[in-house]
């Protein structure tokens, strides 16, 4: 221990005595992690079982380093041939192989724990791309990306896409048959991009596919690359999560303004620390009891073989859903000689383009139509933006129309359908379903809404039936408590945009107007159809009402909100 | 949550007064927060008993992660993965399983732990707007003014451009090199050439027997590859030549056949396409005998032997190319000549 130090700050606190006293003072003289502490120790956290979706994607994603790392001690990563003179499995023994399939079948056979690490690895892979999409539902449905939040939204958005990278260079490293397949896909699909597509898959695989490159570029991808900036923009985000503070789900007490919870020492950090053992366990579980990829079932790469019923991992389902309905008849185009593939181009770039664009641009598109500028911590109930909810679930059934055509090879045989009609069937679907999810949706969120001002307004339904002396009956409705009532008035049902008109005050013509108008029109999409919450008044109104009522009036107008009601009222 | 708002800061947005338009009464124009609910106790809170059972439960189910970890010791000496596939299950399964409990029993007592034992009074802090004071910015832009004074790049216009011209060129000293081999030879006409030429004879994938016409029977399908040695089936070359050179061939009754790419171009009923399917290149290899089809199994293209295996559904959009094939002296079927077009998908400059 310095003794300047302590001769310094002569007015400093007793010197510690125990062991861990001793050793934080050597650390905070030395790093003043005493600041930080204090900072974050009481720090509160919000509690919600839904924000534990982000956690799970994160532990997976600590279970994929872990295993990964394991499997970098074995597996090596080259396309040279050997001949497999393992004893195990026997239908591999003696056949010419790459390096890589051969170190992966050591790998398994050889390695004690290397087939489950391999195993406990896989299905790391397929959760941990299950929990991004899962938590991204949440952020979205309840409006957690609006501001200060959109920067979060644009880091989230671009780690799902490395998760998909990753997943997709991993696949691909034990060279397998099914893996070489999904490469040789991928191949063609790059293959059409115009006018540099050959010169793109020679850069891919270092000339022609296969070639003898492409295992050991994909592994630096797989366990450089990607990782190394997943975990630069994880850090990122939970950087943004600790400086924006977590939202918090309405509710009495919780505003805009403060962040109610429980401390991150101790409890949020058990917590945290028990979902990860708890995520690592079943994980563990899953590799332990359930098989995945036994390549040695697939044999190593050959150009020649193919199985039918051959699925990629489930986040690559939409892409090759979306190139088999694809119709290939006319949209393969030859213009001055050159050949542009819309049939390739359309379901691999232009389709999984627009899914993506809407992901990355929603938040801000939001933020433009309904004026909004303030700073939002509470989330909303999905139910209280209508048109959001209805976007996000048309989005859902976009992609899984195109996951389950995707595997419409496995529909048809189990349910014996003709694959024709089955693609037929999705191809109409993936126009007609989304379109409808979204009619029902926002029917479902207005509907939802109409109740509650119902529930506000007249209270709990008792089933108690009360007869009044002239001959009447009623039910006796129980009014809403505090906190109910407000978790169902406290929302915003912002009106459209208003539109300027189009020649100011002088008569000149505005500049601006018609972006202004187009603004205007999306504006109107999303909020025309609104629920406004109910006010104070209008509970006294309808309280009164009820005493009409029980004075015999002999029906029960209900006060509703019509849709678009009058009583419009901004923020 | 609104009341605490500021207005916002667009002007386009309208503020409707409002309260007094429903008669006499002033009503406010929103509910007031109720604030935070009533906290209730747990029963580990109030009774001792329970309090102790619940620091039992999570006792024992740390003793029963400890368990799991001599579990998964005691697999790994007894139980070594041998006797092939079962053996390798069996020490998986042991090992996976005592990992298993060893990690759940630590994540439940954890959980469990926080839930029962821990305070679980919510607290309330308060948030601060995320941007910065108007104090911090004037000074974040003085400061930075009075950098860029310091600096002068300013007033020194030929400095300027030299910085950013050093600074945007010297990633070309790297991108150059890579450029130039990162793509091997950028020989992309390869991709209109296989090993298929006049006179190459027809062989059986993966075997390398030569086939002859005699030993085709009409319906049977083969798996061909050209007929090259062996040892040359045993290089690196091989797996990328042989990706362009999978043929299928079939004997159909010569009847059956409506149309072929070109005059004369099966033998005796025998057709030879190329297996690289023209949608995004898998091989194409489920045949069906009663129509002639070729299902493609990667998005279900479905190809017309009969018909020059022309597209009859699916999302390729060209026929599979066909290989003119005739027999040699000795009977044994060979090429007329190589593919007329390039094989596989299709890509930007196919045609040129
Ligand atoms: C973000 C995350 C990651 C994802 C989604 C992912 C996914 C995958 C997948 C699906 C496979 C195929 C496994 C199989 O053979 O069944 C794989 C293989 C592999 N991964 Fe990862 N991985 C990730 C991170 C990592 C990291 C961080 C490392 C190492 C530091 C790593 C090392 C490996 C290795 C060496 C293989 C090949 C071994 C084999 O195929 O058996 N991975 N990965
Ligand atoms: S590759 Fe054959 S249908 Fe897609």
């Amino acid at each position: 221990m310095s003794t300047t130090a302590s001769t310094k700050h002569t007015e400093a606190p007793a010197q510690p005595t125990t062991g861990a006293g001793k050793a934080a003072d050597y650390l905070d003289q030395r790093t003043s992690i005493g600041v930080a502490v204090k900072e974050f120790a009481r720090k509160v956290f919000p509690d919600h079982w839904s924000f534990m979706l982000g956690e799970i994607a994160l532990f997976s994603f600590v279970v994929l380093l872990i295993s990964g790392i394991f499997l970098t001690m074995f597996f090596q990563p080259s396309m040279a041939l050997v001949e497999y003179h393992g004893e195990h499995p026997a239908n591999m023994h003696g056949q010419l192989m790459s390096v890589a399939f051969a170190s992966t079948l050591e790998m398994s056979f050889e390695v004690r724990g290397g087939l489950l690490m391999r195993q406990i690895h896989h299905w790391s892979a397929l959760i941990f791309m299950a929990a991004i999409v899962v938590h991204m539902m949440r952020v979205f449905f309840t409006g957690a990306f609006r501001k200060p939040r959109e920067l979060n939204w644009l880091v989230g958005c671009t780690l799902m896409i490395l998760g998909l990278a990753a997943g997709f260079s991993g696949y691909s490293l034990p060279d397998d048959v099914l893996s070489g397949n999904g490469l040789r896909i991928t191949d063609g699909v790059i293959k059409s991009i115009p006018v540099i597509g050959s010169f793109m898959s020679y850069m891919v695989f270092g000339g022609e596919f296969p070639g003898e490159h492409i295992v050991p570029r994909l592994f630096t991808i797989h366990i450089l690359v990607v990782p190394g900036l997943l975990l630069a923009l994880i850090a990122l985000h939970l950087f943004l999560m600790v400086l924006h503070k977590h939202t918090q789900y309405p509710g009495g007490g919780r505003t805009n303004q403060n962040v109610v919870g429980y401390p991150l020492f101790p409890v949020y950090i058990t917590k945290m620390t028990g979902n990860f053992f708890i995520v690592f366990g079943v994980l563990a579980l899953m590799g332990a009891t359930m098989a995945i990829n036994n390549v040695w079932n697939y044999g190593p790469f050959d150009p020649s073989p193919v199985s039918a019923g051959a699925q990629p991992d489930w986040y690559m389902l939409f892409l090759e859903g979306a190139l088999r309905l694809m119709p290939g008849q006319g949209t393969e185009w030859v213009i001055l000689g050159y050949t542009l593939s819309l049939n390739v181009l359309i379901p691999a770039v232009v389709i999984p383009g627009i899914l993506f664009t809407f992901l990355f641009v929603y938040p801000f598109v939001e933020a433009k139509v309904s004026g909004d500028q303030r700073e939002h911590h509470v989330l909303d109930r999905p139910r209280n933006v209508p048109t959001r909810t209805a976007l996000g679930v048309t989005f859902l059934t976009a992609f899984i129309i195109l996951a389950l055509a995707g595997s419409n090879d496995l529909i048809a045989t189990h349910f014996d359908l003709s694959i024709n009609t089955i693609t037929w069937v999705f191809r109409i679907l993936l126009f007609v379903g989304p379109v409808f999810a979204f009619w029902v949706t926002k029917r479902v969120c207005l509907g939802l809404q109409r109740k509650d001002r119902e529930l506000v307004l007249h209270g709990h339904e008792t089933g108690r039936i009360v007869r009044f002396a002239n001959g009447e009956y009623i039910e006796v409705h129980r009014p809403l408590d505090e906190q109910e009532r407000w978790l169902r008035v406290n929302y915003d049902a912002p009106v459209p945009l208003r539109l300027e008109p189009k020649t100011d005050a002088r008569g000149v013509k505005r500049k601006g107007y018609a972006a202004d108008r187009r603004w205007h029109r999306v504006s109107r999409f999303f909020f025309e159809d609104r629920v406004e919450p109910v006010t104070p008044a209008e509970l006294a109104a309808a309280h009164s009402h009820g005493e009409h009522d029980a004075l015999g009036a002999a029906e029960h107008p209900a006060l509703e909100a019509g849709v678009g009601a009058g009583t419009a009222q901004e923020h | 949550m609104s009341e605490n708002q500021n207005t916002p800061a667009d002007a386009s947005t309208e503020v409707t007064a409002h309260g007094t338009d429903h008669g006499e009464l002033v009503h406010p124009e929103r509910f007031t927060d109720p604030g935070v609910p009533e906290h209730r106790h747990r029963l580990t809170d109030t009774d001792p008993q329970a309090n102790k059972r619940a620091e039992r439960t999570v006792t024992l189910l740390f003793v029963l992660s400890i368990l799991g970890t001599v579990g998964t010791l005691v697999a790994y000496v007894m139980v070594p993965p041998e006797g092939g596939t079962s053996g390798v299950r069996l020490s998986t399964l042991l090992l996976g399983l005592g990992l298993t409990v060893s990690l759940l029993g630590i994540g439940i007592a954890g959980i469990h732990w926080a839930k029962t034992l821990m305070g679980d009074h919510e607290m309330i802090q308060e948030r601060h707007v995320t941007r910065s004071s108007d104090e911090a910015r004037t000074g974040a832009v003085a400061d930075l003014k009075e950098g860029a004074a310091d600096s002068g790049i300013g007033r020194r216009g030929v400095l300027k451009g030299a910085v950013l011209s050093a600074l945007a060129l010297f990633p070309l000293t790297i991108a150059v090199p890579l450029i130039g081999s990162v793509g091997g030879d950028w020989k992309v006409s390869k991709f209109k050439h296989t090993l298929w030429e006049k006179g190459m004879r027809l062989a059986i994938d993966p075997s390398g027997r030569p086939i002859r016409a005699a030993d085709v029977t009409v319906g049977s399908v083969f798996h061909v590859i050209p007929d090259v040695t062996e040892e040359y089936r045993e290089s690196h070359e091989w797996i990328t030549e042989k990706s362009k050179a999978v043929v299928l061939l079939v004997r159909l009754d010569p009847q059956d056949i409506k149309s072929e790419q070109g005059e004369g171009w099966s033998y005796d009923g025998i057709v030879a396409f190329s297996k690289i399917c023209t949608h995004v290149g898998c091989p194409v290899a489920l045949y069906e005998q009663q129509t002639h089809h070729l299902l493609c199994p990667c998005h279900q293209s479905t190809f017309d032997v009969a018909d020059s295996a022309k597209v009859v559904f699916g999302p390729a959009n060209r026929p599979l190319p066909q290989l003119p094939i005739t027999v040699d002296d000795e009977g044994y079927l060979v090429a007329q000549d190589g593919f007329a077009e390039p094989v596989g998908p299709s890509y930007w400059e196919r045609l040129k």
